[in-house]
């Protein structure tokens, strides 16, 4: 703390007079209510590349087999959607989502001239960039920069960790990061903080923007932390990270916060040995996770307004490696769950296996026409501004 | 508000070196900006002592393999085992590289050689290649563009980095002539896709060996007559840059980064244009592009003093040079690096780190204004990086136990014994009444600043050696001390 707390004391019996609300705070006397019908995007981000191939497995398919001698999961074994594909065992959530409608699978999903190394494919996703472009904001931090322009409190975007991600960084605005709105709220919440903030007079702009920040921060903080407490979700969720995660998402979600996209991480997937065990552990916490997640929002009448992605910054290679696992690859399955989608299921063609790319799946879906199917048929935002270009609508929203 | 010659001072300290140091901190008053450059140029003018962290493990395994394709004999679990001790090697390099910012005479070459490696930005788990990488740039900070062009794109680091022992004559790899145009010399939109393609094919055959040697093949270089920049010819790799430098805006776009690096992020065109024609003229000697810089009246100005986000290497290096410190954990230097985004040989990409307001979100500021507390109050970490799958490479337990590792940090905090009597030193001669003033006018840059009446309140005032120390703290936990 900056201030110990004899000091806190002494400082809190002379200060009163001088604590009135600051400005940024009156904002949030007027009531925000958050429309019926309130569209809602939960990313969740599979760190470290995970496997589509043993995600959304081709039973049928000998190529996939023979590539794969031990690592391969048997028919028998997966959780068959249809003849052709089945899910990983541990999805066992999944399939009742498929079974009821509300889970859609994008086969083949990329883009052109991939990159192998982790951080560049994941900023390639994340910036919603080409390949070749090196861009230092991200998608969801430039519909940020659209939505919140003037605004004075970034939390139209929150990522559930302790540290912001790329993708939620705009131009102008930046969203919040935090692993707790407890945590988060005593952490900004002192009092010498919110002294200098409430002190500072604008000046020369890179001071005023580091305190325009800060500012920020603090009343989002507060407001976060007051939403969190309106409406917590009462339904049980796994002790887990992503569990934990997925019920604070929960919990906002009721509330009348104004925050459009939840952003959280799963890993790591980068299962170069080992593979079934690791998979399978982090497959479990997801199912799980999921599982209480989507079953919380049809009890509260919210599952329609809630549309949830998965994405991974490259699938892995055909060919199983010698260490019982699989190394970098490229295009990969993205899972949709949703109770307001309109394509579901297996919506494209899975892979072919006898057309590749150096042992590689080819692309057939750019990421970037997801994002601009969520950005404009989701959010209503302006798709082709945030991403430099127009791409087309997929149908499934 | 007139600017006063120590505020002109601690400028050139922040940006031609780390920021100024407790010991000489109290002679800022009255020497000019010109001696002081000059001593900045002296205490830099010796060669470089290269800094060699490999570990005798790493140097054993690798020196008994003559050539690269040998590597693929090693087994899987030697190849690990070398990659696992190159991640531990790279974090002493680090460490080692953070304690010359912190400590070296040569805080000009230092300086200039922290921008070099932001501009030559490399990301590869090879302590070998980066830390002789490392020494092309320490030894060429402030000597010739062209010759540092040279020696780094003949570095294995940066060849491996680029892909280019891909690029063969039958397979051409375009990856490494992008980025050497795009990042390195002409920037965007001064080239073209064709451009590129025969940049390539004239620096194939350029690879390298496991000891480090640039090594050209001449079986894979494709001979042919290719048509670069207008100029037609039988171009080599070395051709080819040469061709790079008589571009005048290879002069334009280094001296424009130079700009927004070294004086303010918003470019004066006019300023940079003036600097961009005598680098021109001069060779590109980046020494002489610098003085032009630092004896310029306009370097001064209020508008480029206090007005740069400091980078978080920038503000770790910088509290240590004003506050001497002993670290309890020398690695939390590492978390704090990678919690604020910023941790030395792990760019983002090749573009280097954005920098400016780039630095700066929630969680970022937050951290940064706790920062001096925990450092000097050991005060608890409660916030964990996230993980980075190429650092990992795949590895579960390693991952785990980095997270342990992490959660250790968490409990004991950053904490560090800070030597407080060389820091009340420096204000020995002050009188109680001009303390303060005195205090915000040594730590910060910006015209920006807490009300006395405010920070009163927060100071400890029961001893001369609390009120400096609290003042102190409570100034670098302010938006105005993360500016220089």
């Amino acid at each position: 703390m900056v201030i110990k707390r004899r000091e806190f004391l002494q400082v809190g019996a002379l200060a009163t007079a001088s604590l009135m609300l600051p400005k940024f705070l009156k904002a949030f006397e007027r009531p925000m209510m958050v429309p019926q019908g309130n569209k809602v995007v939960v990313v969740i981000q599979f760190s470290g590349g995970n496997d589509g191939l043993n995600t959304v497995i081709p039973v049928q398919d000998d190529i996939y087999y023979t590539s794969r001698p031990q690592l391969g999961i048997a028919k028998t074994n997966a959780l068959l959607l249809t003849d052709d594909v089945g899910l990983n065992p541990a999805l066992i959530n999944f399939k009742e989502l498929f079974d009821n409608g509300s889970l859609g699978i994008l086969n083949n999903v990329g883009y052109p001239n991939p990159d192998r190394s982790h951080f560049r494919s994941m900023d390639i996703w994340q910036s919603g960039s080409s390949s070749s472009d090196y861009v230092s904001t991200g998608w969801i931090g430039r519909y940020l920069d659209a939505q919140c322009n003037g605004c004075n409190k970034p939390t139209q975007a929150m990522e559930i960790d302790d540290i912001l991600s790329l993708a939620l960084k705009g131009e102008n605005s930046k969203g919040l990061a935090f692993k707790d709105p407890r945590r988060l709220y005593s952490s900004s919440n002192e009092k010498y903080f919110k002294d200098i903030n409430a002190d500072h007079h604008d000046g020369e702009a890179t001071a005023d923007y580091l305190y325009k920040t800060m500012s920020e921060t603090l009343s989002s903080a507060d407001y976060i932390f007051q939403q969190s407490k309106l409406h917590p979700t009462s339904e049980p969720y796994p002790s887990t990270e992503l569990g934990k995660d997925l019920k604070t998402i929960a919990s906002l979600i009721y509330s009348e916060i104004n925050t459009k996209v939840y952003y959280v991480s799963l890993g790591s997937f980068d299962t170069h040995v080992n593979q079934d065990n690791q998979q399978k552990k982090l497959f479990t916490e997801l199912n799980d996770a999921i599982k209480a997640f989507t079953s919380d929002l049809k009890k509260n009448n919210r599952f329609d307004d809630v549309l949830l992605f998965t994405f991974s910054e490259f699938g892995r290679r055909v060919t199983q490696n010698a260490s019982g696992g699989t190394d970098h690859g490229t295009a990969n399955n993205m899972f949709l769950i949703s109770g307001g989608l309109k394509e579901k299921g297996i919506i494209n063609p899975m892979p072919d296996l006898s057309d590749l790319q150096d042992g590689d799946l080819k692309y057939k879906v750019d990421f970037k026409n997801v994002y601009a199917t969520i950005l404009n048929k989701w959010l209503g935002a302006d798709d082709k501004t945030i991403l430099g270009s127009q791409f087309d609508y997929l149908n499934f929203i | 508000m007139p600017v006063s010659n120590r505020l002109k001072n601690q400028h050139l300290l922040w940006r031609a070196a780390f920021g100024p140091m407790a010991e000489n901190i109290a002679d800022l008053d009255n020497i000019s900006q010109k001696t002081l450059w000059h001593t900045l140029i002296k205490t830099s003018a010796d060669k470089p002592q290269a800094i060699n962290v490999a570990s005798n493990l790493f140097d054993g395994m690798v020196k008994n393999i003559d050539d690269l394709s040998q590597f693929s004999k090693l087994t899987q679990d030697q190849k690990k085992q070398l990659q696992v001790q190159s991640r531990e090697d790279l974090k002493n390099l680090n460490l080692r590289w953070m304690y010359e910012m912190i400590n070296s005479k040569a805080q000009f070459r230092e300086k200039m050689s922290f921008f070099w490696n932001g501009h030559f930005a490399c990301r590869i788990i090879n302590i070998f290649y980066q830390q002789q990488l490392l020494d092309v740039v320490r030894n060429n900070a402030f000597g010739n563009f062209g010759e540092l062009l040279r020696q780094v794109s003949k570095s294995p680091a940066m060849l491996q980095f680029l892909n280019n022992q891909q690029n063969k004559k039958q397979h051409p790899n375009e990856n490494f002539a992008r980025e050497v145009m795009e990042l390195f010399t002409l920037g965007r939109g001064n080239y073209t896709e064709q451009d590129i393609k025969e940049g390539a094919r004239a620096f194939t055959g350029w690879t390298y060996n496991l000891q480090g040697d640039f090594v050209f093949k001449d079986a894979q270089h494709d001979n042919g007559v290719k048509t670069f920049l207008g100029k037609t010819g039988n171009f080599t790799g070395d051709d080819i840059i040469t061709i790079l430098l008589e571009q005048k805006q290879t002069a334009i776009f280094i001296t424009k980064k130079i700009y927004r690096f070294f004086v303010n992020d918003t470019v004066d065109d006019e300023k940079a244009g003036w600097l961009a024609d005598r680098f021109f003229q001069n060779n590109y000697d980046i020494q002489k592009l610098m003085e032009d810089i630092f004896t310029a009246s306009w370097f001064y100005d209020e508008q480029n003093i206090g007005t740069k986000i400091k980078s978080p290497v920038e503000l770790l290096v910088g509290i240590r040079r004003l506050l001497p410190m002993e670290l309890a954990n020398d690695d939390a230097q590492l978390l704090f690096q990678k919690l604020l985004g910023q941790v030395l040989f792990y760019p983002p990409n090749v573009a280097g780190w954005p920098g400016g307001k780039n630095w700066i979100d929630s969680s970022t500021l937050m951290l940064r204004l706790r920062l001096p507390q925990i450092i000097t109050d050991n005060e608890v970490v409660n916030i964990v990086p996230k993980t980075d799958d190429d650092a990992m490479m795949g590895q579960m337990m390693e991952e785990r136990m980095d997270q342990i590792k992490n959660n250790e940090y968490a409990a004991k905090g950053g904490s560090a014994i800070v030597n407080w009597n060389v820091v009340t030193n420096i204000f020995k001669n002050i009188k109680k009444e001009y303390l303060l003033p005195q205090i915000a006018a040594e730590v910060l840059q910006t015209e920006s600043r807490v009300s006395d009446s405010l920070l009163t309140k927060y100071i400890d005032n029961q001893s001369r050696e609390e009120y400096i120390k609290t003042t102190i703290v409570n100034l670098m936990s302010t938006p105005e001390y993360q500016l220089c």
